[in-house]
C-alpha cells in the first residue's frame, strides 16, 4: 500500500448508549480505494461504526477524521458530500419515482440543473442495470431492483467513499447477488468502499481487509486470505464457525 | 345504519305532524322562494370563513409542530404550552374575546369576518400541530438518513422527504379537522358574522317557524359537508402513491 494519509480515521473513538458502550476505543483507518469489509455477530457495533462515518451517528470520544475533515456537528455537510450510504432497509423516497429518487439530492444539495441531474440519474439507472424502470415508484420494484436503485441514489452524489450497512440482509435469497454483482462492478472502478455484510463469498473476492469487530471492539484485521485461512482469535474462528458451517 | 334513519322519520311522523309548517320555506311560493335564498345567501360566508381559517390554522399548526419535535428542551416546550393553553380556551370564549377584547389591546378593530377567521384559525391550530406531530413521526427514521446522507439539510428533508409522506398520512384528520371547522364557523354567528345559522336565526326571528327554519339549515350543514368529505376522500385516491405493496 502506497504511503497517502488514509481517508477515513478513528483514533480512540468511543460511543456510549447510556451505560451500554457500543465502541470502546476504535482505532481504525481507511486508504483511499481500499475496500474492507467488516463483519461480526450482531450487536458488535458495527453498524454503529459506519454510521459515524457520516455522521448518522455522534462520536462520544476520541476524532473521525473523514478526507482529512474531523466528523463534528459542523463539518457535517462537507463529510456526506464525500461519502454515501446503503440501508439495509433501501430507504428509498416512496412517495417520488425512482428517477426522482435519484435526482432530488443532486438538485437541491448541490444546485444542479434539472436536466443534467436526469441525464446523469439515467447514467447511473443503466449502470446498475435497471433504467427501465425510471418511471416506477418504488413499491413497484422488487428489493433487489429497490436496493439497486438505492445505489444509483448515492452514486448520483459522485461520493468518494461509499458505505454499505448490511445492503443485502433484507432481501430474498434469489435476489442477494443481483446486488453484490452491482457492488463488485462498483468496486472494480476504485472507489473506496466499506461493506458491513455477512455475505463471506463476496467479501473473499472483493475486500482488500476484512475486519472482525466483537462487543465494540475491532479484534481482528487481516487481508481476506489470512483471514478466512487463519483467523487468529478465538472469537473470531468461533463466529467464522457459525456463518461458514451452517 | 337503517335503525338510524328510522328514528328521526317515526319522530317527523308520530303526533307532531299537524305541526310542520313548511309554507314557509317552500320554493313554489313567492315568499316561501325569498326565504330559501335568504337562508342560503349565508352559503358564501360559512365556506369563505371556514376555508381562510383552515388554510391559517393549517401553516400555524406546522410552525408550531415543528419545534414540538425538536431535540432541544425549549422549543419543544414553547410549542407543548401553546397547545395546551390554546386548546383549553372553548371556541366560543375565544371568538368573543378576539372580536370584543383583542381590540383593547392593540388599538385595531377588527371586521367581524376576520375576528371570526383569527379565532378559529387560532383555535385550530392547536389541534393541526398534533396532527403533524403525529404525522411526523409516523415516518421511519431511516427516511431522514437516506435524505442526510445524500446531503440534502433538515429544511430540503422536511420539505421534499418527510412532509410529503406525513401529509398523505394526516389527509384523513385533515379533512376531519375541516369539517370540524365548518361546523364551528357557527358560532361566529354571536358576533353578527352573516353566515348560515346567523341568517337561520334572523328568519326565524320574522317567521317563527325555528322547525322548518332550523331542519333547513341542518340540511344545509349537512349537504355541505357531505361534499367536503368526497372531495377530502377524493384527494386520498390521488395521492395513494406512497401505501407499500
Amino acid at each position: 500500500m502506497t504511503e497517502t494519509a488514509p481517508i477515513i480515521r478513528f483514533e480512540g473513538v468511543s460511543k456510549h448508549y447510556d451505560s451500554f458502550q457500543v465502541l470502546k476505543g476504535i482505532d481504525f483507518a481507511v486508504a483511499r480505494g481500499e475496500r474492507v469489509v467488516v463483519c461480526g455477530p450482531s450487536g458488535s457495533g458495527k453498524s454503529t461504526l459506519i454510521r459515524c462515518i457520516n455522521g448518522l451517528e455522534t462520536i462520544g470520544g476520541g476524532t473521525l477524521t473523514v478526507d482529512g475533515i474531523p466528523v463534528t456537528e459542523k463539518t457535517l455537510p462537507k463529510v456526506r458530500a464525500r461519502v454515501g450510504m446503503v440501508f439495509q432497509q433501501f430507504n428509498l423516497f416512496p412517495h417520488l419515482t425512482v428517477l426522482d429518487n435519484l435526482t432530488l439530492g443532486p438538485i437541491r444539495a448541490r444546485g444542479m440543473p434539472r436536466a443534467r441531474a436526469r441525464e446523469a440519474a439515467m447514467r447511473y439507472l443503466e449502470r446498475v442495470r435497471i433504467a427501465e424502470q425510471a418511471d416506477k415508484f418504488p413499491r413497484q420494484l422488487s428489493g433487489g431492483q429497490q436496493q439497486r436503485v438505492a445505489i444509483a441514489r448515492s452514486l448520483c452524489m459522485e461520493p468518494e467513499i461509499m458505505l454499505f450497512d448490511e445492503p443485502t440482509s433484507a432481501l430474498d435469497p434469489e435476489m442477494i447477488s443481483e446486488v453484490l454483482d452491482v457492488m463488485t462492478g462498483l468496486a472494480q472502478t476504485g472507489m473506496t468502499m466499506v461493506v458491513v455484510t455477512h455475505e463471506m463469498g463476496f467479501a473473499r473476492k472483493v475486500a482488500d481487509r476484512m475486519v472482525f469487530m466483537d462487543h465494540g471492539e475491532i479484534v481482528e484485521t487481516a487481508p481476506p486470505e489470512d483471514f478466512f485461512t487463519a483467523p487468529r482469535s478465538q472469537r473470531c474462528r468461533d463466529f467464522l464457525d457459525k456463518i461458514l458451517n451452517h | 345504519m337503517r335503525a338510524l334513519l328510522l328514528l328521526p322519520s317515526l319522530l317527523l311522523l308520530s303526533g307532531c305532524s299537524s305541526n310542520w309548517g313548511w309554507y314557509v320555506v317552500n320554493p313554489a311560493t313567492p315568499k316561501g322562494w325569498l326565504n330559501l335564498k335568504f337562508l342560503l345567501s349565508g352559503l358564501g360566508y360559512t365556506v369563505q370563513l371556514s376555508a381562510t381559517a383552515i388554510c391559517i390554522s393549517v401553516v400555524v399548526g406546522l410552525l408550531v409542530a415543528l419545534p414540538g419535535l425538536s431535540a432541544r428542551k425549549w422549543p419543544r416546550r414553547l410549542s407543548r404550552t401553546y397547545v395546551e393553553v390554546v386548546r383549553a380556551v372553548p371556541i366560543l370564549v375565544l371568538i368573543l374575546w378576539v372580536y370584543y377584547g383583542l381590540p383593547q389591546i392593540t388599538g385595531l378593530s377588527l371586521s367581524v369576518f376576520w375576528a371570526g377567521v383569527i379565532a378559529l384559525a387560532l383555535s385550530d391550530s392547536a389541534f393541526q400541530a398534533e396532527i403533524f406531530r403525529a404525522g411526523i413521526q409516523s415516518i421511519a427514521r431511516g427516511q431522514y438518513e437516506a435524505a442526510y446522507s445524500v446531503s440534502l439539510n433538515y429544511r430540503d428533508t422536511m420539505s421534499y422527504v418527510i412532509l410529503p409522506q406525513a401529509i398523505r398520512r394526516i389527509l384523513p384528520a385533515l379533512g376531519n379537522q375541516l369539517v370540524y371547522m365548518l361546523k364551528m364557523s357557527s358560532l361566529v354567528s354571536v358576533i353578527g358574522m352573516q353566515e348560515l345559522t346567523r341568517k337561520a336565526n334572523e328568519l326565524v326571528v320574522s317567521e317563527y317557524r325555528p322547525l322548518e327554519i332550523y331542519t333547513v339549515l341542518v340540511l344545509e350543514y349537512l349537504v355541505l359537508i357531505l361534499i367536503v368529505s368526497a372531495g377530502v376522500r377524493w384527494l386520498e385516491r390521488r395521492l395513494k402513491t406512497d401505501e407499500r405493496a
